[in-house]
């Protein structure tokens, strides 16, 4: 009871106190999932630099969960300063139904607004029995593998579309019979799925389900890292997606909790070499010419396609493969 | 209100104890079907019976309305069980075991879907001794139906357990004496008298097994046609922001539980009449 008293007592101290120091400045980054650790890392680094530039001090509060949720929740009135998706659709989405964001949002930092970036790829078991390689082999029938729900997770909408990335470059742009009949095959196999890419992740490590994990690159490597090289191989296709992961200042909350100005500089720092080796660190690929060759063995040479390239846009391969009745629920129709 | 004020109540102010209760009942169950509707009746007909009628919606109302018949009706049996010992039987750790009951209801279901998921997995504790007989469990319908029985088997104890204990032995006492061999005891006189709770339990455990979301998801796999449940697919319309669509199919929710629970009423209502004559 005591203690219930003093920590009452300090959160009301807190709140009272916090008119007082002006200086102090708040910033919420409403964020993906996977991407709590790489923020609480960036967050100390950015608020020294801030420190440096104003002599001010910040207070950066951190808001995650899947990327669609989030950008929900930011429609329905959570005050977050700035957004860093892994999604392009999720953050356009605040442009479109409720105009919180600038309408060029995607003009406002260099490379579309995405200070990093990753591509999907395979863990596989170690020794890879199946001997996976390429994305023909997640079609084979001996198989299984395990990815999230494309219908819920963006991670898995970029696997999707990185497979079909890979049918039009095999069997021809215009051969769409075969290329159904070959995501046909490769949804068939999938073993669980999950709602989310750390769920994925669960089932495939924790719980030994499939032969194959398929998501960010940037998370393969983690796992690895964290669950001994000795259990796990990389297989990184030689054809695959370029996965962005776009940044943007929601004006709107910005402008009424008056943070613009630290809320674009905290997104710009993304770009900053300090910020893109962090970014490295955690398995993300960069575009800093330096720290690109300080990790050149790190991240293998692949053809990466374009959502663009592959579906004509974002908004297009939303409409035409993952909205209800698409192309997906065509080919798990059973 | 004089019916009310004639006699003497230990509580007073029947007015505005009942204000206050229709109050609450209109912010925290009324408040929020409204807004359901509200969110429907943007839609026309025709896009309502649409979003309804997927096929893939459609394999869900059969997977969760399948699994939870099926889990409610084991509960109903298992549950019996394990009221009967709780009321017949002492032993050491009872009051332990009766308050073990309601853990379902005191977990947070994500949690319990999450362990059950481990425990149930081919390479678990139970999931490792059924795949050796063949028989898989988590990422099938199986899982499913293990996840509903787990949150709703509270209900069926807690409805039996107090009717059960009301039961005098003499009546069971009288039916011996009289020759009655033990399953007629129990056909005959305990089973008609616990007969209405017993249904309440299972109906209310099959209402809220078509609602549950967080112990399911984790371990039905998720497969489409197969093992996709209704309010896994309320959660994609939501993802795929068309909050409309999400709504509608929530309304089907809302109505088969609303129906079923009006029907368990009248029923239970007509029973008691002819049990009582009231």
């Amino acid at each position: 009871m005591k203690v219930f008293k003093t920590l009452a007592l300090s959160a009301l101290l807190a709140t009272s106190a916090a008119p007082v120091s002006a200086a102090e400045q708040t910033l919420l980054n409403s964020s993906y999932d996977i991407a709590r650790e790489l923020f609480a890392d960036y967050n100390p680094l950015f608020a020294a630099h801030w420190q440096e530039k104003t002599g001010e001090s910040v207070t950066i509060k951190q808001s995650h969960g899947g990327s669609s949720a989030q950008a929900r929740a930011i429609m329905q009135g959570l005050q977050a300063d700035v957004v860093t998706f892994n999604q392009v659709t999720d953050v356009q989405v605040l442009y479109d139904r409720g105009k919180l964001i600038d309408k060029n949002w995607k003009e406002n930092f260099p490379n579309s607004s995405s200070p990093y970036y990753s591509t999907t790829a395979f863990l596989v078991r170690k020794g890879n029995p199946k001997n996976i390689e390429n994305w023909d082999d997640l079609a084979k029938d001996d198989v299984a593998s395990v990815f999230p729900n494309p219908k819920t997770s963006g991670n898995a909408r970029y696997t999707y579309l990185a497979a079909l990335g890979y049918a039009q470059k095999a069997f021809g742009k215009d051969n769409t019979e075969q290329q159904d009949q070959f995501l046909k095959q490769l949804l068939a196999n999938v073993a669980v799925f999950d709602t989310g890419g750390r769920g994925a992740t669960t089932s495939f490590v924790e719980r030994g389900i499939g032969d194959v994990l398929v998501t960010f690159e940037s998370e393969v490597n983690n796992i690895r890292q964290q669950y001994g090289s000795d259990k796990y191989d990389i297989v990184v296709p030689k054809t695959s997606i370029l996965a962005e992961f776009p940044v943007a200042v929601v004006e709107r909350n910005a402008k009424r909790n008056g943070t613009t100005e630290l809320a674009t500089e905290y997104l710009s720092y993304l770009y900053s070499e300090k910020a893109q080796r962090l970014l490295a660190d955690f398995n993300y690929r960069v575009h800093h010419p330096d720290v690109v060759k300080d990790n050149a063995d790190r991240f293998p040479e692949v053809e990466l396609l374009t959502v663009e390239a592959i579906a004509g846009s974002w908004d297009q391969a939303m409409k035409t493969h993952f909205a209800s009745g698409g192309k997906l629920d065509q080919l798990q129709r059973r | 209100m004089p019916w009310a004020a004639r006699q003497q109540r230990v509580l007073p102010g029947f007015g505005i104890s009942l204000g206050v209760s229709l109050l609450f009942i209109s912010l925290i169950l009324l408040l929020p079907a409204s807004g359901l509707i509200m969110q429907t009746s943007q839609m026309s007909w025709q896009e309502y019976w649409f979003a309804i009628t997927d096929p893939r919606i459609v394999a869900s109302y059969k997977v969760t309305a399948g699994a939870a018949l099926i889990a409610s009706l084991l509960n109903g049996v298992i549950g019996l069980l394990f009221a009967w010992v709780l009321v017949r039987y002492n032993f050491t750790g009872k009051r332990f075991v009766d308050a073990l009951v309601d853990l379902p209801f005191a977990l947070p279901t994500a949690v319990a879907g999450v362990t059950l998921a481990t425990l149930y997995a081919d390479n678990g504790w139970i999931g490792s001794v059924l795949a050796n007989v063949g028989i898989q469990v988590a990422y099938t319908p199986l899982g499913i139906v293990i996840a509903m029985m787990f949150t709703s088997l509270p209900f069926v104890v807690r409805t039996v357990q107090p009717v059960l204990e009301e039961i005098s032995q003499e009546e069971e006492e009288a039916g011996t004496v009289l020759g009655a061999s033990d399953s007629a005891v129990f056909w005959r006189i305990i089973l008609p008298t616990i007969k209405p709770a017993l249904l309440v339990g299972v109906a209310l455990s099959f209402t809220r097994s078509l609602g549950e979301f967080g112990a399911v998801i984790f371990i039905a796999g998720n497969m489409p046609y197969v093992s996709e449940i209704t309010s896994l697919m309320i959660f994609v319309r939501l993802q795929e922001f068309d909050f409309p669509a999400a709504s509608a199919i929530a309304s089907v929710i809302l109505m088969a539980s609303l129906s079923l629970l009006f029907a368990i009423n009248l029923w239970q209502g007509r029973y008691l009449k002819r049990i009582h004559g009231r």
